[in-house]
């Protein structure tokens, strides 16, 4: 294959009578495991803090974003638009129109590609696209049977009616209701299904810790060498100032080894060391068309170039969107793997990263499920997640699209290349592929960068 | 039939996916074992550990064969005297198989009990050298483990299990009328106690994987798995024996322990079993139980209490003959002899012997969404087919859809679907008032009412705006086929397709052609009735076809005997320990009254007073009282809501007085009664046999027992004959026709048989 050999096919992606759309700055809370630091606050506070540490970055004034969007899974009911909350709360204009969205763990990647949208069709020239994710206090409701009767118990109107159903409450109407991370269709959690999806692709025990324990040594590198410049301090109110991520812990192979499986016992492969954690923490990223950031004296990061989700079979697929995903959405913008400079994947188990990169090693897979002549090829490690990923960050559901995204656009204007991509999967069996672009190369954007120019390509 | 209710361990039978019988020869080995190739047994050495892989090339299934046992035999040999094996895994490469059981033509080809008691033996003393091996061996199951194949599974030291939907374990050998003659019956009581042994044992039910280990049948579970590198069952079987390696190993380490801590509960049934008195009282329970459930008609479920006692009570030695001996008495019976018959009867039923349709049946319509239609629907939507249920009224496609939801939201109650899988099963269902996209049906199943008028005016209806090629299916239970297609415009897609109620429970389809259908369209009635999970007759056209014909007379005579002053309960006694699983009054109830009054006026006049007996105006006058049987409460019994015990119904009884008849002393004992009940139905059968409408004695047999409840002891009206001797039923009917007439006069393909005595339905 002719394309396949030639590298930088392309220098630029833009697309004639398409709008350049950048990512101007992005910036995070320290990702902390839940029940830690942040564990009395909100969800929108955390959301509240992505947002202010944005303001004060980017110093953009407040009534010149157009529209603010948030991604969160796990919703607190008391702010179910919790975009439009965390924004009031961070200070913007209440002429901002806010609202959340909800795709699992690429809902920030679902803000994202919203303000694209909303920027593409010509609706706005400023959006500003987040995620938040609060695993320190989950809504946990009374049983359906009890919510019931409670809710009969509001209409009632006699003593006699309000007794009787009073009476009616049985023990085991108290029993609680947990949120699990659980597909509902499947009623299989996520973990389980990584473990069988990892035996299914043959990626064993060690694989997995070996990828875990990179994962961890790569984030500890890249925090100690300050290279995670999108992490904002946040002061937690009647604590101290949080400035980093608190669940990087390289550890060593043995120490891995000790532990038992956490969901498939007792010959599972997934554990809590080759698994994401429960985490809190929030993003934020400004998004603007490019004639707006540079009217407004930006430089920015990146270009948002191109993206797609694709959607498989939740019960035995669920995690392999990244395999589905990347070759679509490199076919779109006529690029090959070995074009892109740097790859950022979501990290949710070690064995599902292993299982996606066998996949895409996989002849077999892609005839006999991907309709595709041949297997789509494996991105090169030295280019992929060198700043650690969701492994050792921490995974705050909604809020990692955005991490991602930034990262990509940080790593290539400090690795010095043109093409990024990121991929993420998400419950549901979907996924998000991002792709971004250096600019150094683009005669177009000399005009206003000297270095810090991307471009974005999802 | 508007109903008919099979029950008990009956109507679980063929439901079983099990092969006990495979059907395939046994296969002598008269090469000597040492130079032949094997075939069915292979091993390797994964380091330490002997896997070895069971996979019999000549059949779908793997069964415990001369051939596999004579392979299995060298090779534990093999491994037993290799220094080097520390532990061995066994393993079958079949996909969805194990051990489906052992192989039923060996024990068909046995002349005596003796001979099958010494085979007996013989499995017990290998599965014994299993039990007692030096080195640990863990039995990897994916598939079905039944019969034999569990037999050998719980000899072994572990057992690891896959959660496949595949992957079965049972012990379905009493409903062969046998028992689990490989020491089963020893084993069992000690792995999960005497009540879950019996429990197993006595129903045959199949367990599913997650309920084995809850038992303390398999000791670990491994998860199926998605398509990874390779095809999912593929890389599923592989992970399984990776884990059963690991296991293994770790046994043979001792990392592994094989006896579990027992928790609170079980050390306390443990006390309690070990209490003689206790266990007394269980047999007798039990006992009791199987009496009343058998009526003693069924010898199976008595000898594995008797088994399971003797080894329990007296110790193993004991028991192991216990079971051997009555294992060979049991292969022996007729009882046996008829549910294997049935077994076989039921696979053969279960294929399309008309060839692949041209045109695979993809839409289904279904007209009328009452009881019939909406269970027809329920049957069909989630097998892949999409389905329109149509109905003139909200109200009849409401409670319509209601049914089918109802239908699979049970299966969410018993965990056996979920409720994302209901969903997405009950999209596939339309229902609706009008044509609308009837253009694109395949076939179209008119469940209306039974009116030639009505189902004329549908069949045109429906003709003028599905294509050509649909077909158009009746599912009448008495109209003649050729008189619904007398309006057809093409009446070579006109097929009668005869379900029964309820449709989702009852496993009969008796599929109706006419001279004029055509091939094709016969082969998918069966096709599409294959893919609904139906055990199918195809029969040929005339006045009640099969089934219905031979109700007919048989419930004609039950209203003479109730005419006579037979109470209902007293007929319902008398029918069910001849072995029906409902008694005749019932049955009438759960048909009602008025499709039975309809029946019998309809071929009445089709057949004349050879279906008479029983005053028709009884039922009439039933039906004007409202009295319709169980759907509209009231029938020869009172119905109520929660109601256990049924009453009969005072009223009917008036009714009954009314039109009372005067017994005949002489053929009125209870025998009689049951005789002249039974004869009216066999004759008829043999009659539908002679006259061609059916093809043969074993759609016959399996007609009466699937579809109308006829005696699965007896195997079926032509087995019975066979079994009971046509001479001596020829001599019984001559005696009620000299009294009753032609009702009673042996059809002359009965008579021939009586005349010839070496002349039988079944080889």
């Amino acid at each position: 294959k002719v394309l396949s050999i030639q590298t930088k096919s392309k220098k630029t992606l833009a697309r004639p009578n398409v709008k350049n759309i950048v990512l101007v700055e992005g910036v995070r809370t320290p990702f902390l495991l839940s029940g830690t630091t942040y564990s009395d606050l909100m969800p929108h506070d955390l959301a509240r803090a992505a947002l202010q540490g944005l303001l004060h970055r980017t110093a953009i004034p407040k009534d010149v974003v157009d529209y603010i969007i948030y991604g969160t899974v796990i919703q607190e009911v008391k702010t179910s638009n919790v975009a439009r909350e965390a924004a009031l709360g961070a200070g913007f204009s209440d002429k901002i129109p806010s609202h959340t969205v909800t795709m699992a763990c690429i809902s920030s990647n679902q803000a994202m590609t919203s303000a694209v949208g909303l920027i593409a069709a010509g609706q706005c020239d400023a959006v500003v696209a987040g995620g938040v994710e609060f695993m320190s206090d989950v809504p946990i409701r009374h049983s359906r049977k009890m919510r019931k009767t409670m809710l009969s118990l509001n209409k009632a109107k006699t003593l006699g009616q309000r007794l009787s159903l009073l009476g009616s409450i049985r023990l085991a109407h108290l029993s609680p209701e947990l949120p699990a991370v659980a597909e509902f269709s499947t009623s299989e959690t996520m973990g389980h299904s990584a473990d069988r999806l990892a035996a299914a692709f043959g990626v064993s025990r060690v694989e997995q810790d070996e990828f875990a324990l990179r994962s961890h040594s790569l984030a500890k590198k890249a925090q100690d060498a300050g290279l995670l410049q999108d992490v904002i301090s946040f002061k937690v109110p009647g604590r101290d100032i949080v400035s980093q991520d608190n669940g990087i812990r390289p550890s060593s192979m043995e120490q891995m080894a000790k532990l038992k499986p956490a969901f498939i016992k007792p010959h599972g492969t997934v554990t809590a060391a080759n698994s994401s954690f429960l985490t809190d923490g929030a993003s934020a990223v400004l998004i603007m068309s490019e004639e707006k950031a540079l009217a407004m004296g930006y430089k920015p990061k990146a270009y948002l170039r191109d993206f797609v989700y694709v959607s498989q079979d939740p019960k035995d697929q669920l995690l392999l969107g990244p395999t589905y995903g990347t070759p679509k959405v490199l076919e779109r913008a006529g690029l090959t793997m070995s074009d892109i400079d740097v790859f950022e994947f979501h990290e949710a188990f070690a064995g599902q990263i292993m299982a996606n990169l066998k996949a895409m090693d996989s002849d077999w897979f892609a005839q006999t499920y991907m309709g595709r002549k041949s297997k789509v090829g494996t991105p090169p490690m030295d280019k992929f997640n060198l700043w650690g990923g969701s492994l050792s960050l921490g995974h705050p559901f909604g809020a990692t699209g955005c991490r991602l995204v930034t990262t990509v656009a940080h790593r290539l204007q400090k690795e010095g290349g043109q093409y990024g991509l990121v991929a993420a999967c998400a419950a549901g069996g979907q996924v998000s592929d991002t792709h971004v672009q250096h600019s150094l190369v683009v005669p177009a954007m000399i005009a206003f960068c000297t270095y810090a120019k991307h471009l974005y390509e999802l | 039939m508007a109903g008919v209710r099979a029950a008990g361990v009956f109507s679980r039978f063929a439901n079983s996916k099990y092969s006990l019988l495979s059907g395939h020869a046994s296969r002598s080995l008269s090469v000597s074992s040492s130079v032949a190739a094997r075939t069915h047994v292979s091993y390797e050495l994964k380091d330490d550990v002997a896997v070895i892989r069971l996979n019999d090339p000549t059949s779908k299934v793997n069964t415990l064969s001369v051939q596999m046992q004579a392979e299995l035999t060298e090779v534990m040999g093999e491994v037993w005297s290799n220094g080097a094996v520390k532990s061995a895994v066994f393993i079958s490469t079949k996909p969805g198989c194990f051990i489906a059981g052992a192989d039923i033509n060996m024990i068909q080809a046995c002349k005596s009990s003796e001979e099958v008691t010494s085979l007996s033996r013989e499995g017990q003393k290998m599965f014994e050298k299993i039990e007692k091996s030096p080195i640990p061996i863990v039995a990897a199951i994916n598939g079905s483990c039944l019969g034999g194949g569990l037999e050998f599974a719980i000899a072994c030291q572990y057992r690891v299990a896959t959660k496949s939907r595949k992957t079965i374990l049972g012990t379905p050998e009493v409903m062969l009328g046998l028992l689990p003659g490989a020491g089963g019956t020893q084993r069992l009581p000690k792995m999960v106690g005497l009540p879950g042994a019996f429990d197993m044992m006595l129903t045959g039910r199949n367990i599913r994987a997650d309920k084995a280990k809850k038992m303390g049948l398999v000791h670990q579970l491994v998860d199926p798995l998605g398509p990874g590198l390779k095809p999912a069952e593929e890389r599923t079987i592989e992970y399984l024996e990776e884990v059963a390696v690991g296991v293994a190993k770790g046994i043979a380490n001792k990392k592994v322990s094989l006896t579990k801590e027992k928790g609170f509960m079980q050390k306390l049934q443990d006390t309690v079993m070990g209490l003689g008195p206790v266990r007394k009282q269980i047999y007798k329970t039990v006992s009791d139980k199987v009496q009343k459930q058998t009526k003693g008609l069924y010898p199976a479920p008595v000898k594995i209490i008797e088994s399971i006692q003797a080894g329990v009570e007296q110790g193993g030695e004991a028991g192991y003959v216990a079971e051997a001996t009555n294992f060979g008495k049991l292969a022996m019976t007729s009882e046996s002899r008829a549910l294997i018959g049935l077994y076989q009867g039921q696979v053969i039923c279960k294929k399309n012997h008309y060839g692949t349709p041209e045109k695979e049946v993809k839409k289904l319509a279904i007209l009328g969404a009452g009881l019939m239609g909406a269970g027809i629907a329920q049957v069909s939507v989630d097998k892949g087919l999409t389905t329109i249920l149509k109905d003139t009224a909200v109200d009849g496609i409401s409670r319509g859809e209601q049914q089918v939801y109802k239908g699979l939201n049970d299966k969410v109650k018993k965990k056996a679907l979920t409720s994302f899988a209901r969903d997405t099963i009950l999209s596939n269902l339309s229902a609706q008032l009008d044509y609308s996209s009837f253009k694109s049906a395949d076939m179209v199943i008119e469940a209306v009412f039974e009116d030639i008028n009505i189902k004329h005016k549908v069949l045109k209806e429906v003709e003028a705006v599905i294509p050509p090629h649909c077909i158009f299916a009746s599912n009448t239970s008495a109209l003649p086929i050729k008189d619904i297609a007398a309006a057809s415009k093409r009446p070579e897609k006109v097929i009668g397709m005869h379900y029964f109620s309820p449709v989702d429970k009852m496993q009969l389809l008796e599929i109706i052609t006419t001279d004029k259908t055509s091939k094709d369209t016969t082969a998918s009635a069966v096709s599409v009735g294959l893919k609904q999970g139906k055990i199918i007759i195809v029969v040929g056209d005339g006045p009640g076809f099969y089934t219905t014909r031979c109700l007919a007379p048989m419930l004609a005579e039950a209203v003479r005997v109730l005419q006579e002053g037979v109470g209902p309960k007293r007929l319902d006694a008398l029918t069910t320990s001849f072995g029906f699983p409902v008694g005749a009054a019932t049955l009438a109830d759960e048909v009602g009254i008025d499709v039975a009054a309809h029946v019998a006026e309809d071929l009445g006049k089709a057949f004349g007073s050879r279906f008479g007996g029983g005053n028709v105006d009884v039922l009439k006058t039933m039906v004007e009282k409202g009295f319709k049987g169980r759907k509209s409460g009231k029938g020869c019994y009172i119905y109520g809501k929660g109601k256990k015990d049924k009453s009969v119904n005072p009223d009917a009884e008036e009714i009954l007085k009314k039109y009372k008849l005067a017994a005949h002393p002489a053929i009125s004992t209870d025998s009689d009664i049951q005789y002249r009940l039974v004869s009216r139905f066999v004759n008829e059968a043999v009659l539908c046999l002679q006259e061609n409408i059916l093809r043969n004695p074993v759609e016959g047999d399996i007609g009466a027992v699937f579809g109308l409840g006829f005696p699965p002891c007896l195997g079926g009206p032509f087995r019975f004959v066979d079994s009971f001797g046509a001479e001596r039923l020829v001599g019984i009917m001559k005696r009620f026709e000299d009294i009753y007439g032609n009702q009673f006069t042996p059809c002359q393909l009965l008579l021939d048989h009586a005349k010839n005595p070496s002349k039988k339905f079944h080889k």
